[in-house]
């Protein structure tokens, strides 16, 4: 054990790499899925050693090829990297083992290997962004993830998953573009691209390069901008969710855009953080006044969605509204809850579009139209449709409460009640377009026949459901290791701004 | 097929060079400009001219569809593997240093071997989206 301790960060990637390379060679689905299940169950358990190794002792560095950083690709894990890598490889472990007889119903069998070969290069990807220190590498591992996601988007059953993969595909090309652009800026300004040692030259930099440091800020929120739907950029969101196979649809709402806005959070507070003084520029009204214009409108749109599909997917982007809030409130407490609810909201999509790809399994729609009177047939599914979706509104008790808690006691800590009433208000529309799923499902009666005759799912598809589910209740009320992480990772965060200590005129 | 005799002819007398040519870019990447990326396409660039010239079941004599295919994870295998010996010989991920008695040799051996790995997996890549293309509609 105490030699494979040290090599943990470069597993965490190489390990689901060997798994892709492994599936495609196999060409077998159910061959490719044991593989992708053993790799996707073994991550959490290495990302959970790390994230003890951080507590523990610190920081850890990995020197990649063994050149020292920054010369060298450095692995970096600090908490805030642990506890979204624990994040993205415990949900996709629970997602795991519904994969199965989702992927055998909507993907051709001649592709299911290529399929799970996709899944384990996307999984890759987005663990090799959170783990690396370095900008340019994180930028091979967007387009690793990304390249893989449109495959995956790709495959869907309808054939206008082929034009939304392809939408994504434009918008994803040109949000990365933006974010090299601006990896290319900072390393013209310091010749360095490991992000701890931009972070110390970018301080030395004069004021007659503070545009281009400015160039380079915008190019990268951007770019990054568009690969986790910040509200004006969303556009290729819906539809890839929609149209996408269940599987993709649960593991790339749960994981991706959570991944971007972790790299954007990195950027901000541990690169610029040091450099600009965030209090000269209008980025957090920006960044504050988008994040509300989300919640809002994104949720309006929701409520008159007829696909579920496409429901939830305007339901994800007034929720990353909520974590970008937390990013542009940018104080203790508010910081907490963006970063609480990336995880929270990284569960509860998990259990909702878990619960919809039983749904179409069973019913082979997801129109609201073709669910009525489902709750009779389905309970166990539907049920847990209900709590999760619960937890989107943020009732107490579930994950969803704790983050907008810390958000709201953010927004009083910087003394805005309008962003405290606009949490309160926009979790209301989600009242309605959830409430309106639940009336649907539970209160009338069936009438199709595919309703009718529908039953709950075999048990591999039901146990990740439940499990998810579970754990919207049980993070909702043990609060420690999910808020309490995110607390800590937050104080790092603000604890390396030199502006944290007492912004002129804030009320402390 | 008859009239285009020079071309025949002319193909098969450039086809040795072609892939001679494509090693030499291959082993000279140390040296100068070249490397496994360009070497994997002018490669795959001898078995598309072939099927230019004779056809694509000819072709597919040569280099099957299969192998082609196989080719692409092949490559990041053996790119990864040089990476995960290296690891088990008791450096970090991808450290050459360790794959010989000394580093400098050690980075040779490994530089060889990743190379070698990003020409098979370009090289499948190039003939597999050709024959994708090709055999659209078939």
């Amino acid at each position: 054990m105490s030699s494979v301790l040290p090599h943990l960060p470069a597993l965490q990637v190489v390990i689901p790499l060997f798994g892709a390379v492994i599936a495609a060679f196999l060409r077998r689905g159910a061959l490719a899925f044991a593989v992708a299940l053993a790799v996707t169950w073994l991550m959490p358990i290495i990302a959970a050693a790390m994230l003890w190794q951080v507590i523990e002792t610190g920081p850890i560095s990995y020197a990649m090829g063994g050149w020292e950083p920054p010369w060298g690709i450095e692995y970096r894990v600090d908490l805030l990297s642990a506890f979204v890598l624990l994040l993205v490889s415990g949900v996709a472990a629970a997602i795991m083992p519904f994969a199965r007889q989702s992927v055998t119903l909507e993907i051709d069998e001649s592709r299911e290997a290529w399929f799970y070969c996709m899944y384990l290069l996307c999984l890759t990807g987005l663990l090799g962004i959170t783990i690396t220190g370095d900008a340019f590498n994180a930028f091979v591992f967007l387009e690793v993830s990304s390249l893989s996601s449109y495959v995956m988007i790709a495959n869907g059953l309808d054939r206008r998953a082929l034009l939304a993969a392809f939408q994504y595909l434009v918008m994803g090309t040109v949000g990365a573009t933006f974010y090299v652009i601006g990896v290319g800026f900072l390393y013209l300004l310091t010749g360095s691209l490991n992000f701890v040692d931009i972070a110390d030259r970018l301080a030395n930099v004069g004021p007659e390069q503070f545009s281009a440091m400015v160039a380079a800020l915008a190019f990268v929120s951007a770019g990054i901008g568009i690969k986790l739907a910040l509200f004006p950029l969303h556009a290729w969101l819906p539809n890839a969710y929609a149209f996408a196979p269940s599987f993709a649809t649960a593991f790339l709402a749960a994981s991706a855009t959570k991944v971007a806005v972790y790299l954007i959070i990195r950027l901000y507070y541990s690169v610029f953080g040091g450099a600009i003084d965030y209090a000269a520029l209008p980025i957090s009204e920006v960044i504050i006044v988008l994040s509300v214009a989300a919640m809002f409108i994104a949720s309006a749109i929701a409520v008159f969605e007829n696909n579920l599909k496409r429901m939830l997917a305007y339901s994800s982007v007034a929720q990353i509204g909520y974590v970008t809030l937390g990013i542009g409130l940018a104080n203790q407490a508010g910081l907490t809850g963006g970063i609480a609810h990336l995880f929270n909201h990284a569960v509860m999509k998990g259990a909702l579009f878990v619960a919809l790809g039983c749904v179409f399994f069973r019913v082979g729609s997801c129109l609201l139209n073709d669910v009525t009177g489902l709750g009779r047939r389905m309970p166990i599914t539907m049920a847990a449709f209900a709590i999760a979706g619960l937890g989107l509104i943020g009732t107490p008790g579930t994950v969803g409460f704790v983050s907008k808690w810390y958000l709201a006691q953010g927004a009083l800590d910087s003394g805005s009640w309008l962003l405290v009433f606009a949490i309160v208000a926009s979790s209301v529309i989600s009242v309605v377009y959830v409430g309106r799923v639940v009336e649907i499902v539970w209160f009338r009666e069936p009438t199709s026949k595919a309703v009718i005759e529908a039953s709950d799912p075999p048990l591999s598809m039901l146990l990740p459901l439940i499990a998810l589910t579970a754990a919207v209740v049980y993070f909702g009320i043990e609060t420690s290791a999910s808020a309490g992480l995110a607390s800590r990772a937050a104080e790092m965060l603000t604890g390396a701004l030199p502006t944290a200590e007492l912004p002129a005129g804030a009320p402390e | 097929m008859s009239l285009d005799l020079i071309l025949r002819v002319g193909t098969k007398l450039i086809l040795p060079f072609i892939l001679l040519f494509a090693l030499y870019v291959q082993f000279h990447g140390d040296y100068g400009p070249g490397g496994g990326f360009q070497a994997g396409v002018i490669a795959a660039g001898t078995i598309i001219l072939y099927a230019i010239t004779f056809g694509i079941r000819a072709a597919q004599r040569v280099v099957p569809r299969i192998v082609a295919e196989r080719m692409v994870p092949l490559g990041i295998l053996i790119f990864a593997g040089t990476g995960a010996v290296a690891m088990l010989l008791g450096g970090n991920f991808l450290d050459y240093s360790v794959l010989a008695h000394d580093p400098v040799h050690g980075h040779e051996w490994g530089i060889f071997l990743v190379e070698f790995g990003v020409l098979v997996t370009v090289a499948g890549t190039m003939l597999s989206l050709f024959y994708a293309f090709v055999e659209r509609g078939r």
